[in-house]
């Protein structure tokens, strides 16, 4: 049998950094081939190869035995090749109809043939089962029948292969079985689907054939069937912590932070919760590490115990020991915590504003008399910050924006230091720096907990979760399915747990992790 | 030398800075007969810009958290009758009357604040909303007509009061007639408005709302409070203006203020504020103040048509913009 597609030898790097290193990956008419690696593995980059987002890649793509490099989206489209990404590309105003046959409306002289439309629309519907209002808006429908539609979308296109990127990640269990069943009549038609998943009970249970990817390189493609759980992390894991990482020995003292049934639904009723009556604590001069792939809703939690999901978290919170009611993220912060938000450009650091400003923005009350600013108290307090985190800028009256990533890490962190917390909340702390600013942030993070300093830490780095965490809680689709002591811990055990294996003697001792 | 204009021109003050400067220039250029070397010629300008320029003030703030205000003008309406009223048929000693005017700007300000800090309307929405309210509410109180010092009592007989002396007051000229008091007013909200911004903590907080609301709400900053404060602001501003207004005019105009909010708008963004929110200063406000008064004025002077005018001052607003546009990184 023909290969539907065909990549052969795909090579792709930003700025200097290979992303994709020689990999070869084929769809087949029929089958559900489940890409899989951890975070950052070069999944979405292939995906995006293949649906003509990038132009400036090595290697050759063939469809259906024929040489194809598609440039542009549309230009893929028209090949056959349909992505359904988590950011959905229907209009919400729009109705279903006029949302399914968009981009390729019927027409005659210029005018929509509306009735030929509807028609059409529901054609697509039936196609893959799936049982909405023609005329209904997409904005009035829940997050996971968009989804759907999305899919509904992409088979009305005639797309023969068809790319779901983590398409259940929003799905309550009753729609991931209609998105199942949905995938079974595809496959039923000759289509070949590619899923990126980050769940192990979705590819024991979808994949016909499973491909792993590894830092860029193909590290192993075979038969679902030939390729059990234990043998798929270790693929995806591959490779040896090494010890770059100078955590100190911890002494934690007395609980800073405690969680219990926390939880946080999502923006959309009917999608699953974010987060799932997760229970934690976190002691004094402890980093308490939390694990998991995409989606977990790790850093849901944290959003939510700063305050910063006002209406959609709730739990109890105890700070040392006092419960603590959060409604906003001025209340997180005056009780001492602080939230290193994952994005520091979008949620982390005001870019227009002087470096100072942005190290003062959580301080500038105490900073103030009466409202009114001290300009040389701030200057002061920066200067002290700055140097403390080694942060390099000209001069720190210059727009944060003009920083080097790695500085404007630090400014973000800086921000945080200055209102003297004493839990920190570090949600990627080191996602898109260089090494050097990386391994500052390390030294700052044991400085920090030598100084008493209760830490959260969130990263999708395997080996510096390993190596910076004195305990580790893992986490999938908004529950903790794993809890491992620093000896305990390794790449396998982590990145199981991720994938939604509850480890299962743990799970019955702890009594507190309950079945997904 | 060209290495020293160029690093000025990198600066948005330095390019408010030069447009002014091609302003003046084409006020020597065409100069009206040597009209534009005359102090009183830049006295009048002065005086002419100042209400605009108080309204300025406002938009600065508003502008600056991104958002817009279109009701400025129509507040300014509703405070110059109002103020009108009060000192003229209703004898209030004018520091009451001032009072009232403030609290009744604010108010109407901070609904438009609350409209769009609380319930999330856009600022374009909930100030234009504003815009046409506040017009009836100045039409609704004199019935429509001007408040002059012209009174029908109750029997249809026709009265002509005093003028109130705070009229005459406000319109008067300080420093041997070569500086308004308007002017003195203007000058004293743009230092208000200045040190607000430079020097609280709540002017740091316009800024970081601007900039990044997401991250000025997880840094602790009341966003909502923020927002609410600068539609305030402005309406206090707008409710300062008309009474300097209704000063000059020597009369309540249910219609003053029309269209002012376009040139306020027009002021701060040639000063270089931008509409996106996050940059400006108060500083470049007073500049764009300055630009298109001196535009009007030279304009006047040189006696162009009312069409050429209005067309020349459209060009000019695209051209000054486009030299503030941020060049992309």
């Amino acid at each position: 049998m023909r290969a539907l597609a065909s990549m052969r030898g795909i090579s792709k790097s930003f700025g200097g950094a290979p992303v994709l290193d020689g990999v070869d990956f084929d769809v087949f008419p029929g089958e559900v081939h489940v890409l899989a690696g951890e975070n950052g593995a070069g999944k979405s980059t292939l995906i995006k190869i293949l649906a003509g987002a990038y132009s400036d890649y090595r290697g050759t793509i063939e469809l259906d035995g024929r040489r194809v490099r598609p440039v542009s989206p549309l230009e893929a489209k028209r090949l056959g090749i349909a992505v359904i990404h988590q950011e959905l590309s229907l209009v919400p105003p729009m109705s279903v109809a006029e949302n399914l046959l968009l981009g390729s409306p019927l027409v005659r002289a210029g005018f929509v043939r509306a009735r030929a439309q509807r028609a059409g629309a529901s054609a697509a519907l039936a196609e893959v089962g799936l049982n909405l209002d023609l005329d209904g808006a997409v904005e009035d429908l829940p997050i996971s029948s968009r989804q759907l539609l999305e899919i509904a979308k992409a088979v009305r296109l005639e797309a023969r292969v068809i790319v779901m990127d983590e398409p259940s990640s929003a799905l309550n269990a009753q729609d991931a079985e209609l998105l199942f069943s949905i995938i079974a009549r595809l496959k039923a038609t000759g289509r070949g689907i590619v899923y990126i998943t980050h769940r192990m009970e979705e590819i024991q249970r979808l994949a016909d054939r499973v491909t792993v990817l590894r830092d860029g390189r193909m590290v192993g493609s075979r038969e679902a069937a030939r390729m059990p759980e234990r043998e798929l992390v270790a693929l995806m894991v591959g490779r040896e912590v090494d010890d770059r990482f100078p955590r100190h020995g911890s002494a934690p003292g007395s609980v800073a932070l405690r969680v219990e049934g926390f939880s946080v639904r999502g923006a959309d009723r009917s999608a699953r919760p974010l987060v799932d009556a997760v229970s934690l604590s976190v002691r004094r001069g402890e980093i308490l590490g939390l694990g998991g792939l995409q989606d977990s809703g790790a850093s849901q939690l944290l959003l939510g115990i700063f305050g910063g999901l006002p209406g959609r978290a709730s739990g109890r919170l105890e700070v040392e020991g006092r419960e603590l009611s959060v409604r906003r993220p001025r209340d997180a912060i005056d009780a001492g915590l602080a939230l290193l938000s994952n994005d520091r450009k979008a949620t982390g650091l005001v870019l227009s504003q002087s470096v100072t400003a942005n190290i003062c923005a959580a301080s500038l009350g105490r900073l103030s008399t009466w409202g009114w600013r001290n300009p040389a108290r701030e200057a002061g307090l920066a200067a002290r910050i700055g140097a403390s985190l080694r942060l390099k800028a000209a001069s720190l009256d210059m727009e944060a924006e003009s920083l080097s990533g790695g500085n404007q890490q630090k400014a973000a962190i800086g921000k945080w230091l200055a209102a003297d917390p004493r839990i920190l909340l570090l949600d990627e702390p080191t996602r898109g720096i260089d090494v050097g600013a990386k391994h500052d942030i390390y030294q700052l993070m044991n400085e920090w907990t030598a100084r008493g300093i209760a830490i959260l830490l969130i990263t999708s780095e395997m080996p510096e979760l390993l190596a910076m965490s004195d305990r580790i809680l893992v986490m999938h689709r908004g529950r903790i399915t794993s809890e491992l002591s620093r000896d305990e811990a390794s790449a396998e055990r982590v990145l199981s747990a991720a994938m939604g294996k509850v480890e299962a003697a743990e799970a019955a001792a702890e009594g507190k992790v309950r079945r997904c | 030398m060209l290495k020293t204009l160029r690093k000025a021109l990198s600066s948005s003050a330095g390019r408010a800075a030069l447009e002014f400067l091609l302003v003046l220039a084409l006020g020597m250029a065409f100069n009206a007969d040597g009209a534009f070397f005359k102090l009183g010629t830049h006295r009048d300008t002065l005086r002419q810009a100042s209400v605009y320029g108080i309204l300025a003030c406002g938009m600065t703030m508003v502008v600056i958290t991104g958002g817009i205000d279109l009701s400025v003008g129509s507040i300014l309406g509703v405070s110059a009758v109002s103020f009108s009223i009060l000192t003229m048929h209703m004898d209030w000693p004018w520091p009451a009357a001032v009072l009232a005017c403030v609290l009744l700007g604010a108010a109407l300000g901070g609904v438009s604040g609350g409209l769009v800090a609380r319930a999330k309307l856009q600022p374009f929405i909930a100030t234009l909303a504003m815009q046409y309210f506040a017009r009836g509410l100045a039409k609704y109180i004199t019935g429509g007509k001007k408040i002059s010092t012209y009174v029908t009592a109750k029997s249809g007989e026709v009265v002509i009061k005093e003028l109130p002396s705070i009229f005459k007051d406000i319109d008067s000229r300080i420093l041997w007639g070569n500086l308004s008091i308007v002017s003195v007013i203007f000058f004293v909200c743009i230092a208000v408005a200045w040190v607000f911004l430079a020097r609280h903590k709540w002017g740091r907080e316009l800024y970081s709302v601007g900039g990044n609301e997401e991250a000025a709400r997880l840094s602790g900053v009341p966003v909502r409070m923020t927002k609410f404060l600068a539609y305030a602001f402005a309406g206090i501003m707008c409710a300062v203006a008309g009474i300097a207004q209704a000063a000059q005019e020597t009369q309540g105009d249910p219609e003053a203020g029309k269209d002012y909010e376009v040139i306020a708008i027009a002021m701060v963004v040639i000063g270089g504020t931008s509409l996106s929110g996050g940059r400006g200063s108060m500083g470049l406000t007073l500049l764009g103040i300055l630009t298109i008064g001196y535009l009007q004025k030279i304009l006047s002077i040189n006696a162009v048509p009312e069409a050429w005018r209005l067309m020349v001052t459209g060009v000019i607003v695209v051209l000054a913009v486009l030299t503030q546009r941020r060049r992309a990184k």
